[in-house]
């Protein structure tokens, strides 16, 4: 294994574990008020919705129908594989339409 | 009987002690399967660009096994060229995983009753996914801490086999860009957004921020992981101002 390339793989993967552990370490050490521990309560679903939204900014109507299908199904039957392979199923559809 | 269990950091902690069980971490594991399928079309790529950009199959597995991180991953790569980038390698998985950091702090209910190996090896797993599953499984009253690092164990198993596949398999199982398959990554997203829904009259006005911002800073070339953090906190912060007024 080169070194170079070496340096670069451990590099990533401590920075990767500060950012993993480092908010909770911090959160550990030091007592938030009271607004930030109510932001991160209610951190999950505004992280996630904003990453779908720019994900389907950039793939557009597709991506909006392939979306709509997963949370039919995933409303209906609480099966993730089944949500994930009928969003793909209407994206694959709705490619051929728009 | 008494309550001896230390002040929790985060109001809204589970009611009964935590546990971190065997049992907890095969039910993760289970949970997190469905979940491979979102996973594997972004490790094969993964797999496809390190193989293209020269590095080793070792070098490829070493990174996926300690890095884990598969958007930092394909970030890095992009920017890859001879000698190896160290600096901006590093700043890239910075940038990219610094989403991860608040995520372990919201964790903060479980992640403070567990001590030591499991507190610290479960953070080195933790993920998007498994983030979205814990607070999902926390909300519902689940007490047991081992369900986070089975998801994030039973996904690294998956991101190993994903991006071993794509590095031997080359340019075999490269998918073209815009391919349906890739949607499966977003497709997971979506399906776990369905049990983090509390309702309109709590989420609607907080998501549909979140969104908005996002999407206006993409629309403005803003630089991830700019749009996502401002919409993520964005949202976040209206959700706690509602939250406030509610209870004085």
């Amino acid at each position: 294994m080169r070194p170079d390339v070496l340096a670069a793989i451990l590099g990533m993967a401590a920075v990767t574990y500060l950012c993993r552990a480092g908010g909770y370490a911090v959160l550990r050490a030091v007592r938030p008020p009271p607004f930030v521990e109510a932001m991160l309560r209610n951190l999950p679903g505004p992280i996630f919705t904003a990453y779908v939204a720019l994900a389907l900014d950039r793939i557009g109507w597709p991506g909006v129908a392939g979306s709509a299908a997963v949370i039919l199904v995933q409303r209906a039957t609480g099966n993730l594989s089944a949500s994930i392979i009928t969003g793909v199923a209407a994206v694959w559809a709705a490619q051929l339409v728009f | 009987m008494a309550d001896t269990a230390p002040a929790p950091i985060v109001p809204g902690a589970p009611k009964g002690p935590v546990v971190f069980t065997r049992a907890g971490v095969w039910r993760g594991a289970r949970v997190a399967l469905p979940l491979w399928i979102g996973l594997l079309p972004f490790g094969l790529v993964v797999g496809v660009i390190s193989a293209g950009k020269g590095l080793s199959l070792a070098e490829t597995m070493l990174m996926s096994m300690i890095v884990y991180a598969g958007a930092a991953q394909l970030l890095a790569l992009e920017l890859w060229a001879d000698p190896a980038p160290v600096l901006a390698a590093i700043l890239a998985a910075a940038v990219v995983n610094i989403r991860l950091a608040p995520m372990g702090a919201a964790l903060a209910p479980w992640l403070d009753r567990l001590r030591g190996l499991r507190l610290w090896g479960t953070l080195a797993t933790l993920v998007d996914h498994s983030f979205a599953l814990g607070v999902a499984e926390q909300r519902a009253g689940g007490r047991d801490a081992g369900f986070l690092l089975g998801i994030g164990v039973s996904l690294w198993l998956g991101w190993q086999v994903a991006t071993l596949g794509g590095h031997v398999l080359g340019g075999a199982v490269a998918l073209p860009p815009g391919h349906p398959l890739f949607f499966a990554g977003i497709a997971a997203f979506t399906g776990l957004l369905v049990p983090l829904w509390r309702g309109a009259r709590r989420d609607l006005l907080p998501w549909a921020m979140a969104a908005a911002i996002a999407v206006a800073a993409q629309r403005l070339h803003w630089p991830p992981p700019l749009p996502l953090m401002l919409g993520a906190l964005g949202g976040a912060a209206l959700a706690a101002w509602m939250e406030g007024r509610k209870t004085p």
